[in-house]
């Protein structure tokens, strides 16, 4: 059980995923964006420009260091030398927030470079707890886990996606990642309701929200299927369903994701502001 | 070469190295510039579901039907200046160029 | 039914299976297209990353055959590590036996090369010798000595014209390759590599350094012109220090 808080937690503002190509622009022009995401493995290497754009940056805004390839659901053991990169870039960093994912992308030591889904049941929800644990213990800070894009379900899940996330947070202490496009994205292609899930999410929990594009595509019988790509604008519906999140949750850090077609500045610092727009008014 | 020799030819490259060393310009603030150099890790998924997870082309069967055709077409190298021989390695460029 | 990683792995990574059986559309139905988004996920992602990682051998070989024969590349070397700015190492073996590609026999070290400046991107910040210190040394402290270089400095050798290569194809109007073996060093002064064509006896020299030799047995072999090759090596930062 882990209950340490940060000194100094990400700011409820709009944040974007850091890009290089935007680097000027952050510099010279922030507003409204108070604080910026990157991937940790993209901060990995040795030196060079990467780090150095990473320590200047720090200088000026709160970081969300956000992990991608730890592969927190997998099956087997948790790859030690990727914890101990994980754990020296946090060490150096001392960033405001460490977040991973509720997925599994390494098996038998092949990574497979995506966010794979896992069954929510008894077995798997003690295998999470226990890599959830053991992360936290060698970083010695609270960890963010988020929920995914599903495509599809496993006939062998007995635990919905917000009671298994209840779950971890009670067995952990760790806190909620809540990707809100994930939950549109999930609800549409697996027919459920968006709100419920919002409804029945530990709320109280959540340490930040994601919001990004996705594309929309149909599967087989044509039943529509979307894509988490963040490779476009967010849709009003996910503006709407923020709308209705921020409502149950208060004011949170709100990061807007977009990685694919990455757009100029001027239209990311737009979507943030919209985000500015959705935070205003929300009592804290 | 001795010990003597040695030292007087070290000296004069040296020399010559500092003399003639050309001073790298870096930009005032070069974290800006320059292109990244390599893939980068996201939390995307691809765009659509349609193209190149669902069919991998077999190079070894019949299934492969693509030649190069890049800048490559423009490199044909041709014989080297001194219309020395090919060696080696080399051999094996000579065969593939088309005639 | 419960759906093992080992069974969804080999799914994502041959299109020829069916999706393991477990896996539902939203009615109960087997997934079919569903799973397709994962197999399409995983290759496009890592495609990209070798695209990222060799944009020579691409411009070389076209887009389209670059796309292809990236499929093959990752289904036969899936990364083992998760940072996907190492992803492709190795390109140079697989080059040497992808039949599609034996008619360009100077592909390997082209990657090769790709691979070097990659390395040198992400190699660890060095803090840059004064040549003066060089310059002040006493002639016999100078026999003995021998260099650190920085971790971003590599030697590429190659019985083919990598260097022209390369540069016609980054730089605009760069001249024709001309068939002979050329070397290549590659340097990084501040944070973007850097590559520069050296000859057979430089790339001994720097090799030797690189690997601890004292400077006196440099000037064993004669066809070396060592003013020039310091000159390059101080002039680009990529001598740390002398020991």
């Amino acid at each position: 059980m882990f209950d340490q808080s940060r000194d100094a937690p990400l700011p409820a503002l709009p944040g974007v995923g850091y890009k290089p190509q935007h680097y000027a622009d952050i510099i010279k022009d922030p507003d409204p964006v108070g604080w910026l995401e990157i991937h940790a493995e993209n901060y990995m290497g040795d030196g060079g420009r990467p780090i150095a754009q990473l320590r200047h940056l720090a200088e000026r805004f709160p970081i969300s260091v956000h992990g991608v390839g730890l592969s927190i659901g997998s099956e087997g053991d948790l790859d030690p030398d990727h914890l101990g990169r994980l754990k020296h870039l946090i060490d150096w960093l001392n960033p405001a927030s460490f977040s991973e994912h509720l997925a599994w992308s390494t098996h038998d030591s092949h990574f497979l470079n995506d966010l794979l889904p896992l069954p929510y049941t008894e077995t798997t929800l003690a295998k999470v707890a226990s890599h959830i644990s053991q992360v936290q213990e060698a970083l010695g800070r609270q960890m963010l886990l988020e929920n995914p894009s599903s495509y599809l379900a496993f006939a062998e899940s007995t635990y919905s996606e917000p009671d298994f996330l209840r779950e971890i947070v009670t067995r952990t202490g760790c806190r909620l990642l809540l990707d809100v496009n994930n939950v549109f994205v999930s609800a549409t292609n697996l027919k459920t309701s968006p709100q419920a899930y919002i409804d029945a999410f530990p709320v109280e929990a959540v340490g930040e929200i994601h919001l990004g594009g996705h594309d929309e595509d149909k599967d087989e019988t044509g039943a529509p299927l979307l894509i988490d790509s963040h490779g476009k604008a967010i849709v009003d519906p996910v503006w709407a369903l923020l709308d209705y999140t921020l409502a149950r949750a208060g004011p949170k850090p709100l990061l807007i994701e977009w990685d694919n077609d990455v757009p100029e500045w001027g239209t990311l610092a737009d979507e943030a502001k919209r985000a500015a727009r959705a935070l205003s008014g929300i009592p804290a | 070469m001795s010990n003597t020799t040695k030292t007087i030819v070290l000296a004069s490259a040296v020399a010559t190295a500092i003399a003639g060393m050309a001073t790298t310009a870096h930009a005032a603030d070069e974290k800006c510039y320059g292109v990244s150099l390599a893939g980068e890790n996201d939390c995307a998924a691809g765009p659509g579901t349609s193209c190149a997870g669902t069919s991998s082309v077999d190079y070894q069967g019949n299934a492969w039907t693509l030649v190069p055709e890049g800048t490559c077409a423009s490199m044909e190298l041709p014989d080297m200046a001194d219309g020395s021989a090919r060696m080696g390695s080399l051999e094996a460029l000579e065969r593939d160029i088309p005639a | 039914m419960n759906v093992s990683q080992e069974a969804f792995r080999a799914g994502i990574l041959d299109p020829d299976r069916l999706a393991p059986v477990g896996l539902c559309n939203p009615d109960g139905a087997q997934a079919t297209k569903r799973f397709d988004v994962y197999r399409n996920n995983v290759a496009v992602s890592l495609s990209d990353a070798l695209e990222a990682a060799f944009p020579v051998i691409r411009k070389l070989v076209g887009d389209q055959f670059f796309r292809a024969m990236a499929g093959v590349y990752l289904r036969k070397h899936p990364p083992k590590s998760p940072l996907m700015m190492f992803y492709g190492d190795a390109m140079p073996q697989f080059l040497r036996r992808f039949g599609p590609a034996q008619s360009l026999p100077y592909l390997p070290d082209i990657a090769k090369l790709e691979l070097a400046m990659r390395r040198a991107y992400h190699a660890a910040d060095a803090q840059t010798l004064d040549p003066q210190v060089l310059g002040a040394l006493a002639p016999d402290a100078l026999l003995a000595s021998r260099f650190r270089l920085a971790p971003a400095v590599q030697v590429v050798k190659s019985d083919f014209p990598i260097h022209a290569i390369y540069l016609a194809n980054t730089v605009p109007e760069a001249p024709k390759p001309v068939m002979q073996p050329e070397c290549a060093l590659i340097t990084r002064a501040g944070f973007d590599p850097q590559i520069h064509l050296i000859d057979a006896a430089a790339a001994k020299c720097i090799c030797a350094l690189i690997d601890g030799s004292p400077l006196a047995d440099t000037l064993a072999d004669e066809t070396l012109d060592l003013g020039v090759t310091l000159a390059l090596l101080l002039g680009q930062s990529a001598v740390t220090d002398i020991y």
